[in-house]
């Protein structure tokens, strides 16, 4: 639970006379209304300070653990919950925010829920359900190691549409998919919601239980051998059926780079911003034409020559430690182009402090970019860090809606390493050229 | 929840169609922390002007539709988000029912939730209420959704059609975790089952 959704599903449970049923299986953090100024942690806006006071004192009140501000261990509740091992396969995992798809990476059956449903989940543990169709996503071929998981997930939505998984629960297969990290594997399934789809997953394998072993809430390691051959089960059947199956091959994909207003509004990074009176349908054409328009681009124009204002490395997609590496890996020794303000926000505190151990920080404050606190900052502005009006963005986030990362703000949805290289050179940059 | 009853409301006609979940309770109320409390901000750029003082042609700023209970509408209405502010907000201001021709799907459901009934009928039986509404000042309707009947004083009686599972929840006033609650001894057994997910926040 975050602080957003839940308040009226406690008010509920009180008003009811109810209890939470399972406090044991239920956790909370704090992370859409959080400022991130290591400096300044003052919650101004009273309305988002109330937010975080109820859900402090509704935690306290049921009995809930509660990843907290004051206790420095909050984040993104996306990042948090995993990164503790508190999610595991063969789990059913909701919580009140859609991309809580993300922790489908652990072979998890993960979607987000509505009040009702949180408040009806909390007094009861159980959730009445229609049956999702399914879909095989299968990724053939493997791409270059410059190709992030942030690139191929863009590459899907790109290909099936934004509405391409409704009604859809979607597994991810194939030998490039097997090779990811975990971490990698969150990307993908995090924005599954992109694609339609309310929930994501990769069959648990390995990497998964390599993952796992030994994090404060995972199973002891002389329970963990025992669930392991429990979650082997889960394995996909050999064959198994599908819905509907799609297949993408991602040999040789290039780096992906939003120019529009919806995540499937994506292109090469080495193309150029597509011509709307290309498109067939009329609808399209119109919708690509409003897009453009909001975005302030031109038909033609090459993306590696789009400058931005601000780069945003962040958000439950991309804010964990593998992403921060990915990027400072970029940064080291080199500094942000003039003019330019980047941010590094860490999903979690914890990835935050696991970061400056490597001496993450340092490369980015040496570069130039500002280090933060963690929380959802800049992906959905509904804390202090936002866009103004007009100002772009390479952003490592999930939504390029108009409007999402602040009025008139324009975002351009990246991998990490892009946003990296972008903060550099001031412009969108194919990374396959450096070095 | 509290059992739906039978009961005689008065009706106030807003006579506009496509009223979204936006028109209903602006997202500028969407971080409150209570369920209770929107009644105060339901169709707030409807109801008061910048001053945010009531507009006083606003149907439920005027006398004596501010008691309304039953509220008349035209086609699709609740479209757009699916936020439950918006039945949450009918609700407190004292809704027990809307009537109009169509509704949007989410909205709908989200009515049943929250122990609000929504009533679809033919858009020429709308618009006769409208007629009704314009008649007589204060005009008032039995909810009889046992019977599922609506009647007026002047002999009028109205069927209505409603999902029977739903009519049955709304008038025994389970909500939905009561009923699942009703299931207890099956999650208990499943609790206890070796399937059972072991304790993780301990
Ligand atoms: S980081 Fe963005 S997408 Fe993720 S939970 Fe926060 S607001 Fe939502």
């Amino acid at each position: 639970m975050h602080e957003v959704t839940s308040p009226q599903a406690f008010d509920g449970l009180r008003v009811a006379g109810r209890q939470v049923r399972r406090p044991d299986l239920t956790a909370a953090t704090m992370d859409h209304n959080v400022p991130t100024d290591p400096d300044d942690m003052e919650i101004r806006d009273p309305v988002s300070r109330k937010q975080i006071e109820t859900l402090r004192e509704n935690c306290k009140e049921f009995g809930i653990k509660l990843f907290a501000l004051e206790n420095n261990d909050h984040g993104v509740i996306h990042v948090v919950m995993p990164e503790h091992g508190i999610i595991q396969p063969g789990m059913t995992v909701v919580c009140g925010d859609s991309h809580t798809a993300t922790h489908g990476a652990f072979g998890a059956l993960a979607f987000g829920i509505g009040t009702s449903e949180i408040e009806h989940v909390l007094a009861t543990q159980t959730l009445p359900q229609n049956k999702p169709k399914t879909m095989e996503i299968r990724l053939t071929g493997q791409p270059d190691d410059s190709i992030a998981a942030k690139d191929l997930i863009l590459y899907i939505i790109r290909e099936i549409g934004t509405s391409g998984g409704t009604g859809y629960a979607i597994e991810y297969t194939g030998e490039a998919v097997q090779n990811t990290s975990m971490e990698e594997r969150m990307t993908l399934c995090n924005m599954a919601i992109e694609a339609g789809a309310r929930s994501g997953l990769v069959a648990p394998d390995q990497t998964t239980y390599d993952y796992l072993r030994g994090l404060p809430y995972s199973p002891s390691e002389e329970e963990l051998d025992k669930k392991i051959a429990e979650w082997e089960e889960l394995k996909t059947d050999s064959p198994a059926a599908y819905d509907r199956k799609v297949e993408l091959p991602v040999d040789g994909l290039a780096p992906q780079v939003s120019w529009g207003t919806n995540p499937a509004m994506t292109v090469d990074v080495n193309d150029t911003v597509p011509d709307p009176s290309n498109l067939k349908r009329q609808e399209e054409r119109q919708e690509a034409q409003r897009a453009l328009e909001y975005m302030g681009l031109k038909p033609g124009e090459p993306i590696t020559g789009i400058e931005v204002d601000t780069v945003f490395i962040g958000s439950c997609t991309n804010g964990r430690l593998e992403d921060l590496r990915q990027a400072a890996e970029v940064v080291e020794g080199k500094t942000v182009a003039n003019n330019i303000r980047a941010m590094v926000v860490p999903g979690s505190q914890l990835v935050k402090k696991r970061a400056e151990k490597e001496g993450l920080d340092e490369i980015f404050l040496e570069a130039g970019f500002q280090w933060r606190n963690s929380g959802c900052s800049m992906c959905l502005a509904m804390n202090p860090d936002r866009l103004e009006a007009g100002e772009r963005c390479a952003s490592t986030s999930n939504r390029n809606f108009e409007g999402r990362m602040g009025t008139g703000g324009r975002t351009h949805l990246v991998s990490p390493r892009t946003a990296a290289a972008t903060a550099l050179a001031g412009h969108f940059v194919d990374i396959r050229k450096l070095q | 929840m509290e059992a739906f009853e039978t009961f005689d409301g008065i009706v106030a006609p807003l006579d506009r169609s496509n009223v979204d979940t936006d028109a209903i309770i602006p997202k500028q109320f969407l971080k409150r922390v209570r369920k209770t409390g929107f009644g105060a901000y339901l169709f707030f750029e409807w109801r008061f002007d910048e001053e945010g003082e009531p507009k006083p042609d606003f149907v439920l700023n005027r006398e004596p539709y501010d008691r309304a209970s039953i509220l008349l509408a035209r086609e699709n209405f609740g479209c757009g988000s699916s936020r439950e502010h918006a039945p949450w907000a009918l609700k407190d201001f004292g809704f027990k029912t809307i009537i109009a021709p169509s509704f949007a799907d989410i909205f709908y459901n989200n009515c049943f939730k929250n122990g609000l009934l929504p009533i679809e009928l033919p858009a020429d039986r709308v618009k006769q209420l409208f007629a009704l509404t314009d008649k007589h000042q204060g005009y008032r309707l039995t909810v009889d959704l046992e019977n599922q009947q609506l009647r007026d004083e002047h002999d009028l009686v109205i069927d209505f059609g409603v999902d029977p599972e739903r009519k049955r929840r709304l008038l025994e006033g389970l909500d939905e975790i009561d009923l699942t609650l009703k299931l207890e001894d099956k999650i208990a057994a499943y609790e206890n089952s070796e399937r059972a997910p072991a304790p993780i926040m301990n």
